[in-house]
């Protein structure tokens, strides 16, 4: 491998990332909004923004925290959020697992959904890429959308006062999703397991805990996998 | 905000949220290294995508909390395009464009906020 595909790799990756820009930065902002409001001070948000790391889950903690929630619950509850990850790490190990420790260790810190959704398309897309060439994309991919996901934050603290509502922030995280889940539709397996996760997590939105997201995660993984198998048997019929 | 959150309790929970988030993340990329997972296992983790996110989103699209949880068309449609526009050109970047097109021409058209 020479050492200008690699940095080609970089690159690569890089670019793929930098659209996420127009999610990050919205969102980034409204945290920083909302936390201030909230009655963070900046360096208690800076630090929710750049320790915790995860949007949804800092949203959700702040949410249960003005509601005077107990601790544990607020703790139980933006964790649970988070678990979607553990299936994140667990896919991106079968791809990245072989790369020394301090370098899983880095990437396990900026394992967000956005750099985990390009990874994963690239990596099934271009199945012989070598260790270092996918290892070089992930890093890519998060560069873009890392340090500005920081940095937007505290735009947000700074400038909150001035954005209009009707920029709608608020649905940037939901449009982003959805660009990034459609070019996943590759097989009927995956379409099946994506109808089966939206079902569910609306027939369950009333659990307790976020339990309803990982009922439906859970779920539509068999799902998908079930599909996966019975299209391939019926392939070979 | 209420008086009773203090520094402390905010920090408190800045930090455990920091080290839970991370050993969530971490897990099976710390643990499992570079030993091979059997092939269920593997075809379960292929669907680990399609499986979460989109049922992450369903709800925040019906039942926005901007709207108070009350099903808005101009984000129902923002998302339905996006997802359209997707599923189309197989490009993040023309989705997005797409998607929030239609959400401010929908919220200007309507009005609304």
């Amino acid at each position: 491998m020479s050492r200008a595909t690699q940095k080609s790799y970089y690159w690569t990756g890089f670019r793929t990332g930098l659209p996420f820009l127009l999610v990050v930065v919205p969102f980034g902002l409204l945290f920083g909004i909302v936390a201030t409001e909230a009655g963070f001070t900046s360096l208690q948000t800076m630090a929710f923004s750049s320790v915790v790391f995860a949007g949804a889950a800092q949203f959700t903690a702040l949410q249960l925290m003005a509601e005077e929630v107990p601790f544990l619950i607020v703790v139980a509850t933006a964790l649970a959020v988070n678990l979607r990850m553990a299936m994140y790490s667990a896919s991106l190990a079968v791809w990245l697992g072989r790369a020394p420790l301090w370098k899983r260790a880095l990437i396990a810190y900026v394992n967000v959904d956005q750099s985990y959704a390009v990874s994963m398309n690239r990596f099934e897309d271009e199945p012989d890429l070598s260790l270092s060439q996918r290892i070089e994309f992930f890093f890519g991919a998060v560069t873009p959308v890392c340090p500005v996901w920081i940095l937007a934050t505290g735009l947000g603290i700074w400038f909150g006062d001035m954005i209009p509502d009707w920029i709608a922030l608020d649905f940037a995280v939901p449009i982003c999703f959805l660009a990034i889940i459609a070019p996943m539709m590759r097989t009927l397996a995956h379409m099946v397991s994506s109808v089966v996760s939206i079902i569910l997590s609306l027939v369950f939105s009333g659990l307790p805990y976020n339990l309803g997201l990982l009922v439906a995660g859970v779920s539509a993984m068999i799902v998908g996998a079930q599909v996966e198998v019975w299209m391939k048997r019926r392939a070979e019929l | 905000m209420n008086s009773s959150m203090s520094a402390g309790y905010i920090w408190t929970i800045i930090i455990v949220l920091g080290v839970g988030t991370y050993l969530i993340r971490f897990s099976f990329l710390g643990l499992i290294g570079d030993k091979d997972l059997p092939e269920w296992v593997l075809r379960h983790l292929r669907y680990t995508a399609v499986a979460v996110l989109p049922g992450l989103v369903a709800p925040l699209v019906l039942w926005p909390a901007a709207t108070d949880g009350q099903v808005d068309p101009a984000r129902l449609s923002a998302a339905l395009v996006t997802f359209g526009a997707g599923l189309l050109t197989k490009n993040v970047v023309a989705a997005i464009t797409a998607g929030g097109a239609t959400l401010f021409s929908m919220i200007w058209l309507m009005g609304a906020y």
